[in-house]
C-alpha cells in the first residue's frame, strides 16, 4: 500500500507577544513530528488536549502551513505543488469537526450547504444533477427520506443528524482522505456509535483513508482497531504502533499512564485498575518546555541526568512499534 | 414545478413569520410603521398637496389654523406643505449615505479581514487616517470648491468620511467569524475567497450590516442638516434643515406664534430618526431567531 | 442506614414557545446516608432538570408542578419543594451544595479567586469571621490537594481545568453540607485531571462521609464510583440499581443499549451495537413507553401506557413491560 500522507520533521511554531512592551515568545506546538499514513488506513491521533493533535490536523488537511518540514501527498511536498495539483490535493483531503453546532453555516439549508461545493467544481452539470447527487450523498450518510432533510437549516437538526451533513459535505468532492478531528466527541453516547460506523462503512465502500483525531482511548481502540495510533504529548509523538499492539502493551510512560488512567464502563475492570501515580500535576507551558524529555517532571521512570538533558531517540521495540523514550535506548 | 411551488411557499411563509417576528416587538413595529408613513408622506404626499409658493406678506408666522394647520413661514408659506415635501432630499441623503457607506464599509473591511496580511495593514491604515480628518473643516474647505448640489454629489461626499467606523466595526466581526469550523470546511473544499466572504460570512452578518446601514443613516441626517445650517450646502431646495435654516436666519425666535416654523422640521427631523432607531430593535427580533433560537 | 433523600413522584415543565417541556415525570428517587448516586442519561433526558430541582434552583421558566422532595439529616427534616426563598437560602450550600455543569466557565475572569470564594460565602449569608473563613478555606484546599498561595491570588484563567474543577468542589464544601451534586463533573477535562478528580471525590466522600449525587451521561463515571445507579431517559426513571446489576443485569433495552455502544479500553475488543433512532422531543411525547420507537423487544402493550418502576429484585428496579424476557434471553 502506498503512503498517502507523510509528515517529515514537521514543527509549528508561533509567535506571540513582541510588542514594545513585551518580549516575543515563541509557542513550539508541534515539534519535529515524523509520520506517515497508507492509502486505506485508520490512524489515530490521541493525546490530551493542547498536545498538538488538532493542529497535526490542520496541518494535513493543508489549513495550516508549516514553520518547517514537509506535508507530502503521495510523495509531494503540497506546498510546493503547482496550482493545478494543489487543487488536485485539497479536494482529496477534507476536515470533520467536533462541534456540530458551528461547522455548519448557520443560515444556510442542507441544500446550499452540499450544492455549493458540487457548483462550485462544476462536479454536476444542472440543477437535476445537483439534486440527484445530493440525494444520493444524503443516503449515504443515512438522512432518509431525503426530502425530510433537504430543505431544512442546521438549527432544525439534532446533533448527529447535523454531524451526518458535515460527513455528506466532506464526501462532495470524492475526497481519498479525511480527517476527523474529535468528530463524535460532543454527541450523545448512543449517537457516537452510529456515527462511528458509518465512517466504517466509508471506509469500507470507498476505501476511504482517515486520520482519527481523539482524546477518547476507548473509541479510537474500537474504530482504529486495525489500524494505527499514535500517541501525542506536548508536540511530540511518544509512541506509535498498531493499535492492539499500542493498547496491550504500552511502552511509554505517558501511554502507561493514560491507559490507566481512563475509567471504564465496566465497575469490575475500573475499580480494579491500579492507577500509576504521576510526579507532578503541572503540565509545562508550551512557552517555555523543559529541556530533555517533555515528560520527566512527571514521568515516574525519570532518570536524572538523562531524562532531563537528552531529547529522547526513536526505538523500535517490536515490528512496527516505536517509542520516544531512553528507558528502551539501552535495550536495542 | 412542484419544487418551485414549495420553494414559494416557503417563501411566503416565511415573510408572514417575519411580519409577526415584527410585530413581536412593540416599540419596534411603532418605529416601523412611523417610518412607512415619514416615507410615503415624502415621497407620494407631495402628489396630494401642492407646495406654497405664494408670499403672503400679511400673514407672516400666522397661528394654526385649518387653513394652515402648522402656521406660516416668514413669507406667510404654508408650513405644512413644506414639511411634506421637505423630507425627500433628507430622506434620499440619508438613504444614499448609508448605502454607499456600508458597501464601502462591508466589501473593504470584509476582504480586509478575510485576507488578511498586506491588504489588510493598507485598508486599516486608511481608514485610520480618514477617521481622523475632522468632517466639518474639511466639508467647509470642499464647499468652497464644489457646489454641494445634487443630493447625490452630497451623499458621495457624506459617505466618504463615514465608512471607517463602519469598516473596523465589520472587520472585527469577520476576524472572528473567520475562525469558525464551518469557513474552515468551506476553505478545505476549496470554495474560493468571494463565494467565502460574500456568501458564507457577510449572510451571517446580516442584521448587523442592516442595523449599521440603518444606522448610518441617522448620522448621514445629522451631517446634512449640520452642513446646511452652516450654510455650506446651497440652499436650493426647501428641505427640513433647509426650513430650520431659515427659521433660525430670518428671525423666527422672535416671533410669538413661529415656533411651529422652527419646530415642526426639528420635530419632523426627531420623528424620523426615532422611527429609524426603533425600527432596529423590531429587526434584531426577526433576525435572531433565524439563528435558531429556541428549546 | 436511612435516607438522607427522599424525592416523591416529581413532575417539572419548562414553558418553552413551542409548548410544555416535560422535563422530569414522575421521578421516585431515594438516597441513602453515605450513598453515591449516579443519575445516568443523555442531552434532553430531564437529569440536569432533576439535579437542580434537589435544591430549588430552577430558572424561571420552570416549574415543580407536582411532587415532594424530603431531606432528612441530623435531626433536621426538610421539604424541599414547599421552602421559601428565606429558608431556601439557608438550606442550599449548608445541606445540600452543587458543582454545576460547564462550571469552569462560571468563574468571574476578571476575579481573582480568593475574591470569588469571598463573594460565594457572603451571598450564603456565611456568619464567619474573616479569619475562620481563612482558615476553612486553607483547610478545603488542603483537602482538594491545592496550593492556596498558588490558587487564592490567581485568576481563573491562570489554572488549569482540573485545578478550577477542585476550587469549585471546594467551593461547594464550604458550609460542610451533607450532600453534594456534581453535574457532568469531569466532561469538559483531559484524562488524568479527569482521574485526579475521580480519586478526590472517592477521598472527600471517605474524609467526610459525603453523600453524593453524580449527574453524567458518562457510564465510566458511575462505574468508576457509584453504589446505585438510576438510568433517565425522556424525563422519567427507566431502571434503578446497584452498580454491578446495573452493568452486569440490566434489565431496561435502554440500558443494555448503553452499554453495548460504550467501548472499553484495557478489556479485549468487543463489537459495538448502536441504539437505533434518536431520543423523543420532550414536547411531543410518543404514547405508552417512550423508548419503544427505538426498541427492539417492544410489543403491543408498550405503545399504550407507559410502564412503571417496579421492584423485581431486592432494591433492583425496572420500567419495562419486557423484562423477563430480557433477563431470561439476550447475554450482555
Amino acid at each position: 500500500m502506498e503512503r498517502i500522507i507523510e509528515l517529515k520533521n514537521v514543527s509549528k511554531f508561533f509567535t506571540i507577544g513582541g510588542g514594545l512592551f513585551s518580549q516575543k515568545k515563541t509557542l513550539r506546538v508541534l515539534e519535529d513530528l515524523n509520520l506517515s499514513i497508507k492509502k486505506g488506513e485508520i490512524f489515530c491521533l490521541v493525546g490530551e488536549s493542547g498536545c498538538g493533535k488538532t493542529t497535526t490536523g490542520k496541518l494535513i488537511a493543508g489549513l495550516l502551513k508549516p514553520t518547517s518540514g514537509e506535508v507530502l501527498f503521495y510523495g509531494e511536498n503540497i506546498w510546493k505543488m503547482n496550482k493545478e495539483k494543489f487543487k488536485k490535493y485539497r479536494k482529496s483531503v477534507q476536515i470533520v469537526h467536533q462541534d456540530p453546532y458551528s461547522s455548519l453555516n448557520p443560515v444556510k439549508t442542507v441544500y446550499d450547504i452540499l450544492s455549493a461545493p458540487l457548483l462550485k467544481h462544476h462536479m454536476v452539470r444542472s440543477n437535476g444533477q445537483c439534486e440527484e447527487k445530493i440525494s444520493e450523498l444524503l443516503k449515504i450518510v443515512d438522512l432518509t427520506p431525503v426530502e425530510d432533510f433537504i430543505y431544512k437549516y442546521p438549527h432544525q437538526l439534532s446533533g448527529g443528524q447535523r454531524q451526518r451533513v458535515v460527513i455528506a459535505r466532506a464526501l462532495t468532492l470524492n475526497p481519498e482522505f479525511i480527517v476527523a478531528d474529535e468528530a463524535v466527541s460532543m454527541l450523545d453516547v448512543s449517537i457516537r456509535l452510529s456515527i462511528i460506523k458509518l465512517l466504517l462503512i466509508l471506509k469500507q465502500n470507498f476505501n476511504m483513508t482517515f486520520l482519527f483525531i481523539t482524546h477518547d482511548l476507548a473509541m479510537a481502540k474500537y474504530f482504529g482497531w486495525n489500524g494505527k495510533i499514535a500517541v501525542m504529548y506536548l508536540g511530540r509523538i511518544v509512541e506509535i504502533g498498531p493499535t492492539p499492539r499500542v493498547l496491550e502493551n504500552p511502552l511509554h510512560p505517558y501511554t502507561k499512564a493514560l491507559l490507566l488512567a481512563v475509567p471504564e464502563a465496566d465497575p469490575e475492570v475500573t475499580r480494579n485498575k491500579k492507577i500509576m501515580e504521576l510526579r507532578s500535576l503541572d503540565l509545562p507551558s508550551l512557552l517555555d518546555l523543559p529541556p530533555g524529555c517533555r515528560f520527566n517532571n512527571r514521568c515516574p521512570y525519570m532518570e536524572p541526568g538523562k531524562c532531563d538533558k537528552i531529547e529522547p531517540n526513536l526505538y523500535e521495540v517490536e515490528p512496527d512499534h516505536y517509542v520516544s523514550c531512553e528507558l528502551y535506548g539501552d535495550e536495542t | 414545478m412542484n419544487k418551485k411551488i414549495s420553494r414559494f411557499k416557503i417563501f411566503l411563509g416565511s415573510l408572514r413569520d417575519t411580519f409577526r417576528l415584527l410585530r413581536r416587538n412593540k416599540l419596534g413595529f411603532l418605529g416601523f410603521i412611523v417610518l412607512i408613513f415619514i416615507i410615503l408622506m415624502s415621497f407620494i404626499g407631495p402628489y396630494f398637496v401642492p407646495f406654497d409658493t405664494t408670499s403672503r406678506l400679511d400673514k407672516i408666522y400666522v397661528k394654526p389654523s385649518w387653513e394652515h394647520p402648522l402656521g406660516t413661514d416668514s413669507q406667510g408659506r404654508d408650513v405644512l406643505s413644506q414639511i411634506v415635501h421637505g423630507g425627500k432630499d433628507v430622506l434620499i441623503v440619508a438613504f444614499l449615505t448609508g448605502l454607499l457607506s456600508t458597501l464601502i464599509a462591508v466589501t473593504f473591511g470584509s476582504l480586509s479581514a478575510f485576507i488578511g496580511g498586506r491588504l489588510d495593514s493598507a485598508i486599516t491604515s486608511l481608514a485610520d487616517i480618514v477617521l481622523t480628518i475632522p468632517h466639518f473643516p474639511l466639508l467647509s474647505v470642499l464647499a468652497a470648491f464644489i457646489r454641494l448640489k445634487s443630493s447625490f454629489m452630497i451623499a458621495f461626499i457624506l459617505a466618504l468620511l463615514s465608512w471607517p467606523g463602519l469598516l473596523r466595526a465589520v472587520r472585527a466581526q469577520v476576524l472572528s467569524l473567520k475562525e469558525r469550523d464551518f469557513i474552515e470546511a468551506a476553505r478545505a473544499l476549496d470554495l474560493g475567497t468571494s463565494y467565502i466572504v460574500f456568501s458564507e460570512i457577510l449572510p451571517n452578518m446580516m442584521n448587523y450590516i442592516v442595523i449599521s446601514f440603518i444606522l448610518s443613516m441617522t448620522s448621514a441626517v445629522y451631517a446634512q442638516v449640520g452642513l446646511i445650517l452652516l450654510g455650506l450646502v446651497p440652499l436650493a431646495s426647501h428641505n427640513w434643515g433647509v426650513m430650520i435654516n431659515f427659521a433660525w436666519t430670518r428671525g423666527a425666535i422672535f416671533y410669538k406664534h413661529s415656533v411651529y416654523y422652527i419646530l415642526s422640521p426639528i420635530i419632523a427631523i426627531s420623528l424620523f430618526q426615532w422611527s429609524l432607531v426603533s425600527f432596529t430593535r423590531s429587526l434584531e427580533e426577526i433576525f435572531n431567531p433565524r439563528l435558531g433560537q429556541g428549546v | 442506614m436511612e435516607n438522607i433523600l427522599n424525592i416523591e413522584n416529581l413532575y417539572v415543565d419548562y414553558r418553552a414557545r413551542r409548548g410544555l417541556v416535560k422535563a422530569v415525570r414522575g421521578v421516585n428517587l431515594e438516597l441513602k446516608r453515605r450513598e453515591t448516586l449516579a443519575i445516568i442519561g443523555e442531552s434532553g433526558s430531564g437529569k440536569t432538570t432533576l439535579g437542580l430541582s434537589i435544591i430549588k434552583l430552577l430558572p424561571s421558566s420552570a416549574k415543580i408542578s407536582q411532587g415532594k422532595i424530603w431531606y432528612q439529616a441530623n435531626g433536621k427534616k426538610y421539604e424541599v419543594v414547599s421552602l421559601d426563598n428565606s429558608k431556601l437560602r439557608k438550606f442550599r450550600w449548608k445541606e445540600i451544595a452543587m458543582v454545576f455543569q460547564s462550571a469552569l466557565n462560571a468563574f468571574n475572569p476578571v476575579i481573582r479567586i480568593w475574591d470569588h470564594i469571598l463573594d460565594t460565602a457572603d451571598s450564603h449569608d456565611l456568619r464567619l469571621t474573616r479569619e475562620d473563613l481563612r482558615a476553612k478555606v486553607l483547610e478545603l484546599l488542603r483537602l482538594v490537594q491545592l496550593d492556596p498561595d498558588r490558587v487564592l491570588r490567581s485568576y481563573p484563567h491562570e489554572l488549569s481545568g482540573g485545578m478550577r474543577q477542585r476550587v469549585l468542589i471546594a467551593l461547594a464544601l464550604l458550609l460542610d453540607p451533607q450532600i453534594i451534586i456534581l453535574d457532568e463533573p469531569t466532561t469538559a477535562l483531559d484524562i488524568l485531571s479527569q482521574r485526579s478528580i475521580l480519586e478526590l471525590l472517592k477521598r472527600i466522600r471517605e474524609e467526610l462521609n459525603l453523600s453524593i449525587i453524580l449527574i453524567s451521561h458518562d457510564l465510566s463515571l458511575a462505574a468508576e464510583l457509584a453504589d446505585k445507579v438510576a438510568v433517565m431517559y425522556a424525563g422519567a426513571l427507566v431502571e434503578i440499581g446497584s452498580v454491578y446489576d446495573i452493568f452486569y443485569k440490566p434489565l431496561h433495552p435502554y440500558t443494555m443499549g448503553l452499554i453495548k455502544a460504550v467501548p472499553t479500553v484495557t478489556t479485549s475488543f468487543r463489537e459495538l451495537i448502536s441504539i437505533p433512532g434518536s431520543p423523543p422531543d420532550l414536547i411531543d411525547l410518543p404514547p405508552g413507553c417512550k423508548f419503544h420507537p427505538r426498541c427492539e423487544y417492544k410489543g403491543e402493550e408498550c405503545l399504550k401506557d407507559e410502564p412503571v418502576l417496579i421492584n423485581v429484585f431486592n432494591d433492583h428496579y425496572v420500567a419495562c413491560y419486557k423484562w423477563e424476557k430480557i433477563k431470561n434471553g439476550k447475554n450482555n
